[in-house]
């Protein structure tokens, strides 16, 4: 509960901000002491310390690993805001940066329901809560026509998927006479629900496979990611595209398989969908950033494994996907907002001018790809282990199909590899600091110590 | 202590180098790490009896049932000693060649030794998939950002192929490792008391079997191979053929055969048949190559076409043939490539057509190709034949059809070698070859040293089987 309480406080307090001040940097600064009070104040929930506690009738239901996956999300947040808080006060005429802090924070409000949502009707809201500040924020670049666009396509397709998800949720309701997913239970289960139940499932998968771009309802990702400013493109790419992930497994724990339906039969056609559209049309990007785009539909793909898997393998594995994923694109997009030309040749000979970035982003892009001793190893080491944990031999061909997949993202990734230190080039670059400096390199320290040790993580999730 | 610290020095030392920016500061530094290195190996050899400084075992991810367990065998002693004398012999016979970024050049090929050595000692299959991926990365960044025009191609070809072979690679891990018993645990020791019915067998053979043909190179899976070597600068091809290949070979003996035997015996005789074919189509091809590089490439993946025949004979004699030839082939290419290096670097050009009559100009780098030549023919009294000797009598208990068509391999490998010293060094001097001059000292000097070796171990090779022959012993068993 202090998750959801600190952070709506939060973002009402970043509003009043905005009105006492316009300087840039004690926005940024309240906004990071804010995220740290919401920080703390989650993880003293975590261990029954501080707790505040408001009766929900069980709506809300506060276990472990939503806790900890809030957590991740706020701290993740946290790295972000370090590294691109100060991008974020400059977008649009550079007089709102407040006000996106708030809604960053409203967005994170939504994330803490989603993650212990016990109820439909919490799982619509807390939907609706973390998208509607995005919808914004897409569009926060209000003089830039791209970001107009993206935002306007984003709301429209967004209400869509919202529409969809409350009549699937309606159906069940009306099949089962309850919102609480404890009421999915198998004992609770019987063919009497007809095509009802069943039918408004798939409306609800439908709808949250919508919010994480999982083939084939990506269609606006790329058109937003790439029209949205880069920081929320960032912002919205990592932390929010996990939370839905964590909404798909509260959703699906355990309970579908048994409730005659077979998701084992969608889900890996979603599966390779997701990954063929993200990988193969990756490759042919000419722009970083759309590529980028791209490239968080495949990597969507692969933690699709996670609900598809649906084991211990496969919790922790969705755990280290998320913060393997995040540092390294929350890295790649605060790098893109330091180079003035975006394209692939834009990277040209960056290996000469700054050795830094360059050195970082490779660090990022091996992680995206899966190189051992990177964190985006054990990411997909993870999946690839759940799900053979999960289906034994009779799965070896949906995972030989995500490998090879795998190799093909190689192709995008390396491209960025082969331009920044390999080709001849002059790129113009934005000025930037020690402090960037800094936080680049610590993103990239975090990236190979938990490419080692990967427990680090999990360690404190049993703690 | 000893395969940890194999692995540590190189990396420090690699570590280090990334900061020297002076030419001859990274130069002295990477050859002095890599001569430690050295001695590190020698001294493992010998310690050889004592089982305690040859293996360490430390905790790292107890909770996925891995752990940092590196272990030194004969087979491991002979492979990591062929690495440690690789890199100082290689790190001599470039030493008066040029690099950008010098410092970034010599920290990729200590970081590549690093993984190499890895691999050779890692007695637990996470670890070894790391470094088995460890050792790609490095030399992807050396052989694309130093080298011919077309190397960023090639070198991606090289990468992708690995990279796929190596992820199918860990998907067979994944299978091994829920077949164990109780607490699922990746170390060797349990992958060798599995129990896999026939079916798991020849599903799971094929995931790792893939990674180490890719590697090898076996035909078909061979095409990135000429092109990267190509393409590579020599130093970074010389690591390419002389020690990563020998990867492939390792990983069979080590994580193949013990743990699918019956795949192993089933599939054997498709591999070897491809093998031959890739023999001779090898061989055939070599003979019209132009590129003296290309000579090189195709005629090592004729050679090891060889082990890798001899390894799936599954004969003893033959497997202590691929064990000394293992080392010996390192050695000879090693040879090959300074000899092409050493004549690029000076006429700036490696086709054939162009050089002749050089050996009137350089009589001595002329005496050395000859005999490192000679060595690449198998011929008695170099360290070549005891090998192929061993190999082709494995082979011969075999099947002795295959045997013999694998036998043409060696006319035509004279063929293709002899006429490469012939148009190189004999004939009428080109205009190439006009103002031509003797190797450099350090290249003679470390041919020579070569020479010496290749000697040696052809007149006396007892100490390298008496050194694996209890490994061979022991997988052969399994």
């Amino acid at each position: 509960m202090n998750a959801i309480i600190f952070s709506a406080v939060a973002g009402v307090v970043m509003m009043f901000t905005g009105i006492i001040t316009q300087q840039k940097s004690t926005i940024r600064n309240v906004a990071l002491a804010a995220l740290l009070v919401v920080l703390l104040a989650n993880i003293f929930d975590t261990y029954g310390i501080f707790s505040i506690y408001i009766p929900t009738h069980g709506m809300l239901n506060f276990q472990k690993f939503g806790l900890y996956f809030n957590t991740l999300a706020f701290a993740a947040t946290f790295l972000f805001t370090l590294i691109s808080g100060s991008d974020v006060t400059l977008i649009g005429n550079g007089r709102h940066g407040a006000e996106f802090f708030a809604l960053i924070f409203f967005s994170l409000a939504g994330i803490a329901i989603l993650t212990s949502y016990n109820s439909l009707l919490m799982l619509f809201l807390g939907i609706e809560i973390m998208s509607i500040p995005l919808y914004i924020l897409t569009g926060a670049d209000k003089r830039n026509l791209k970001s107009n666009e993206a935002s306007l396509k984003y709301f429209l397709m967004g209400s869509f998927s919202t529409g969809i998800l409350l009549m699937g949720i309606a159906l069940m309701y009306g099949a089962r006479g309850g919102f609480e997913i404890d009421a999915l239970k198998p004992s609770a289960v019987s063919n009497e629900y007809g095509i009802l139940d069943p039918l408004g499932l798939v409306l609800v998968f439908i709808a949250i496979a919508f919010k994480v771009s999982a083939a084939p309802f990506h269609f606006w990702t790329p058109d937003v990611y790439d029209g949205a400013p880069g920081v929320f493109t960032s912002y919205m790419a990592t932390i929010i595209k996990a939370a839905g992930f964590i909404a798909f497994i509260r959703l699906f724990d355990n309970k579908a398989v048994e409730m005659g339906m077979s998701w084992k039969i969608i889900l890996p056609v979603v599966i390779i969908a997701t990954l063929l559209v993200g990988n193969i049309t990756a490759v042919f990007q000419q722009s970083v950033k759309r590529m980028m785009a791209y490239s968080s539909i495949a990597q969507a793909g692969f933690m699709l494994f996670a609900v598809f898997a649906e084991n211990d393998v496969a919790k922790e594995g969705i755990l280290i996907y998320t913060v393997a994923y995040s540092v390294a694109t929350i890295g790649i997009f605060a790098v893109l907002e330091k180079v003035k030309d975006i394209s692939l040749e834009g990277f040209n000979g960056l290996a000469q001018k700054s050795s830094l970035l360059a050195g970082t982003t490779t660090v990022f892009l091996l992680s995206l790809t899966g190189i051992p001793l990177t964190a985006g190893f054990f990411a997909k080491y993870y999946m690839l282990l759940s799900a053979i944990k999960y289906g034994g031999s009779s799965v070896t061909w949906l995972v030989i199909v995500a490998v090879i997949f795998a190799a093909i993202s190689a192709f995008y990734y390396f491209r960025v590899i082969q331009a920044m230190y390999f080709k001849k080039g002059n790129p113009e670059l934005h000025s930037f600091n020690k402090g960037f400096c800094f936080m680049l390199v610590l993103l990239a320290v975090v990236t190979i110590l938990i490419g080692m040790f990967p427990t680090i993580i999990l360690n404190w999730f049993y703690f | 202590m000893i395969p940890l610290l194999l692995i540590i020095v190189p990396l420090i030392g690699g570590l280090i180098s990334f900061l020297l920016k002076e030419d001859k500061a990274a130069k002295s530094w990477s050859l002095l790490i890599a001569l430690v290195t050295l001695a590190i190996a020698l001294s493992g050899i010998y310690f050889f009896n004592n089982a305690d400084a040859l293996s360490i075992h430390l905790p790292w991810l107890p909770a996925l049932g891995s752990s940092f367990d590196v272990h030194m065998d004969g087979m491991s002693s002979m492979l990591t000693l062929l690495t440690a004398i690789g890199f100082p012999v290689i790190f001599v016979a470039i030493y008066k060649n040029s690099y950008t970024k010098p410092g970034n050049f010599f920290a990729g090929m200590l970081l590549t030794q690093a993984g190499l050595m890895g691999v050779f000692v890692a007695a637990d299959a996470l670890l070894f998939y790391f470094f088995w991926e460890l050792a790609l990365i490095p030399a992807y960044f050396l052989a694309s950002n130093w080298g011919g025009e077309k190397r960023i191609a090639a070198t991606f070809k090289f990468f992708v192929y690995t990279f796929v072979g190596s992820l199918l690679m860990l998907i067979g891990i994944f299978y091994l490792y829920f077949q164990t018993s109780g607490n699922h645990s990746f170390a060797i020791e349990s992958f060798y008391h599995l129990h896999l019915s026939t079916h798991q067998q020849y599903v799971f053979f094929w995931l790792f079997f893939i990674a180490f043909a890719i590697k090898m190179p076996l035909f078909p899976l061979h095409t990135w191979q000429p092109d990267a070597y190509e393409q590579a600068t020599t130093g970074v091809t010389m690591v390419l053929s002389a020690i990563m290949v020998k990867m492939g070979l390792y990983a069979t003996i080590r994580w193949l055969v013990p743990v699918f035997p019956e795949a192993t015996t089933h599939f054997a005789n498709f591999i070897i048949i491809l093998a031959v074919i890739g023999m001779l189509y090898a061989s055939l091809i070599a003979i019209r190559q132009d590129d003296f590089k290309r000579v090189i490439a195709y005629s090592s993946i004729a050679h090891i076409g060889l082990m890798c025949a001899a390894i799936f004979a599954q004969k003893e004699v033959g497997w202590n043939g691929v064990m000394v030839q293992m080392f010996n082939h390192g050695i000879v290419v090693l040879g090959l490539w300074i000899v092409a290096d050493a004549i690029e670097q000076q006429l700036g050009t490696r086709k054939l057509s162009e050089l002749g009559g050089l050996a009137q100009k350089a009589p001595e780098l002329a005496i050395l190709f000859v005999i490192m030549a000679l060595a690449n023919i198998a011929l008695p009294l170099t360290n070549s034949f005891i090998g192929e000797f061993l190999m082709f009598n494995g082979l011969f208990q075999y099947n002795m059809v295959i045997a013999i068509f694998a036998l043409i391999t060696i006319i035509l490998t004279a063929v293709y070698t002899l006429n490469t010293v012939q148009k190189i060094f004999y004939g009428e001097v080109a205009i190439q070859t006009t103002h031509a001059v003797d190797a450099g000292l350090h290249v003679r000097f470390i041919l020579w040293i070569l020479v010496v070796v290749i000697f040696f171990f052809g007149i006396y090779p007892e100490p390298m089987i008496h050194l694996t022959n209890d490994t061979v012993k022991a997988l052969l068993v399994q």
